[in-house]
């Protein structure tokens, strides 16, 4: 049982993880980002998860790494820090990832919720990278995804000054796809989970896999990437279903073949 | 935590905060400030507070900034008022905006400078007939500050809003009532009370409705028609959800008073 969070399955194909180091502002230890890890990797094992998403408390998503565990750490703990290893395979999961982001999302915090693909933030969330406050910087894509999200001058701007900007900015800076009432960031979310829970997983999982390679490759290599994933999709169950149930006006079910 | 410059309780759920440097016309210093700033968290923490009342004591309401903790020496460095509108002035308007309960103002004399506009922060403003408004400000080279800039043109109109801000003169409580500046008018001799009977009213109403509707309005000033019909939405989900409208409607039904508890 993970300590750190709670896991629930609120409705069909759709599970919630929830932070909770409530002591702390949810601050990434070593063994949240671990528990988060593994949940993440359960989530990509088990067919009956189509969509997750991923929230903290009313008052903070995540207030950032843990101090105190980083002020512990050397040069060569640095080096052999499991936490990389973590973030990566947070990355690298494959199914569609919803944040849910209410308070704080700092330094870490908004690493994290920059690692999901789609981002619903409550009126009074704060998005911040206040690492150089410390005599640091982003270690977890702080640098690569904020200037990828909001363009380099404000980019430049949160890392620099570690000054964090309130939800409707990182709206209108495209860190953010909706603003919410706070009371019900969870909910829009898991309403966005929904409705991809209904989709064809297949085509969900490549068109995602589509959209981030269109984040670090030219436009070709984007576009042939697209063609050969839009072809691979001609031969799957779910297209002729979803194609069918069109034509016959009722909803499609698929079955991710 | 012991106030020296507010006079501040919790009493039946109304909370009561008088600003009480009547000497100075409870003009702000940094002191004081930070007074007002705990006072109104314990306000919010406190779940036992359904309501605030902001007075003053003494002859006047506010006058503003204490301008002898801002005094110019020659040849000194010129001050950020920037900075101290920042650290201070914001966060206190902004606090009251924010509160999720109605908040009463009860202008009991002059309201100058950055006290002519936190009274505008609040709710429902009440002033005693002697009391008057000016946006001083413009009379020592400054602007409206504390939001006067924002509330003044929704309030009274554009044209209005410039001649008080512009010219910085005196405007009487019945010339505020009668323009749409606050909510009305009382004889100076039951100001206190009338403001305790609409406080005392307010702390048996369903609380959290009442945040609701205030922020709603609240946030109609800057959104566009279909962004407030859809918080409209939002927002009357949450009220739906209270104990308090389960206990409005049962209580229509059975033709009774209802007994809210604030939730």
């Amino acid at each position: 049982m993970p300590r750190t969070l709670a896991v629930q399955m609120p409705e069909a194909g759709v599970r919630l993880i929830t932070l909770q180091r409530p002591d702390a502002l949810n601050a990434l230890n070593t063994e949240l980002l671990g528990e988060l890890a593994a949940e993440l990797d359960a989530a990509e094992q088990d067919g009956g998860t189509r969509a997750v998403v991923l929230t903290g408390s009313r008052k903070a998503f995540a207030a950032g790494a843990d101090i105190k565990e980083m002020a512990e750490r050397d040069l060569v703990g640095i080096l052999n820090d499991p936490r990389a290893g973590y973030w990566q395979r947070i990355a690298a999961f494959s199914k569609p990832l919803i944040a849910a982001v209410n308070g704080f999302a700092l330094g870490g915090g908004c690493e994290l919720a920059m690692h999901a693909d789609i981002l619903v933030a409550g009126e009074d969330a704060r998005f911040g990278q206040p690492e150089i406050n410390l005599g640091i910087m982003p270690g977890a894509g702080g640098t690569q995804r904020l200037l990828r999200a909001v363009g380099k001058p404000l980019a430049m701007q949160m890392v620099l000054t570690g000054e964090a900007i309130d939800a409707r900015h990182a709206q209108r800076a495209g860190l953010v796809s909706e603003v919410t009432q706070p009371e019900f960031t969870v909910e829009r979310a898991l309403q966005i989970a929904r409705s991809i829970a209904t989709k064809a997983p297949l085509a969900v999982r490549l068109a995602k896999e589509a959209l981030l390679k269109a984040q670090d490759t030219d436009l070709a290599s984007g576009l042939r990437f697209e063609r050969h994933a839009f072809t691979l999709l001609a031969g799957t169950a779910d297209r002729s279903e979803g194609i069918r149930a069109f034509q016959e006006k009722r909803q499609p079910a698929y079955e991710g073949r | 935590m012991n106030f020296e410059h507010i006079l501040f309780s919790i009493e039946d759920g109304v909370a009561l905060l008088s600003l009480n440097r009547p000497e100075q016309l409870n003009s702000f210093n940094a002191a004081m400030h930070g007074e007002v700033r705990e006072a109104l968290k314990q306000v919010r923490q406190n779940p036992d507070a359904r309501v605030l009342l902001l007075t003053g004591e003494g002859r006047g309401f506010c006058a503003g900034q204490d301008l002898s903790d801002r005094n110019v020496a020659p040849g000194a460095e010129m001050p950020d008022l920037g900075q101290s509108i920042e650290q201070f002035y914001n966060p206190l308007i902004r606090a009251l905006r924010d509160l999720p309960l109605p908040v009463i103002c009860a202008v009991n004399g002059v309201a100058a400078g950055a006290g002519a506009n936190i009274p505008l922060a609040c709710d429902l403003v009440l002033a005693a007939r002697s009391a008057s408004f000016i946006q001083a400000f413009c009379k020592i080279g400054l602007i409206p500050d504390s939001g006067g800039t924002w509330t003044l043109p929704r309030l009274v109109g554009m044209a209005r809003a410039k001649a008080l801000a512009l010219l910085g003169n005196r405007l009487s409580a019945e010339q505020a009532e009668q323009w749409g500046l606050i909510y009305q008018v009382v004889d100076d001799a039951n100001l206190r009370d009338e403001a305790l009977t609409l406080a005392r009213h307010l702390a048996t109403q369903p609380t959290y409705g009442l945040a609701l509707i205030k922020r709603s309005l609240n946030a109609s000033l800057n959104n566009s028609f279909d962004e407030q019909l859809e918080l409209e939405r939002d927002l009357q989900r949450l009220a739906g959800r209270s104990e308090d409208y389960r206990e409005g409607v049962s209580a229509f039904m059975e033709k009774r008073t209802p007994c809210f508890k604030g939730r």
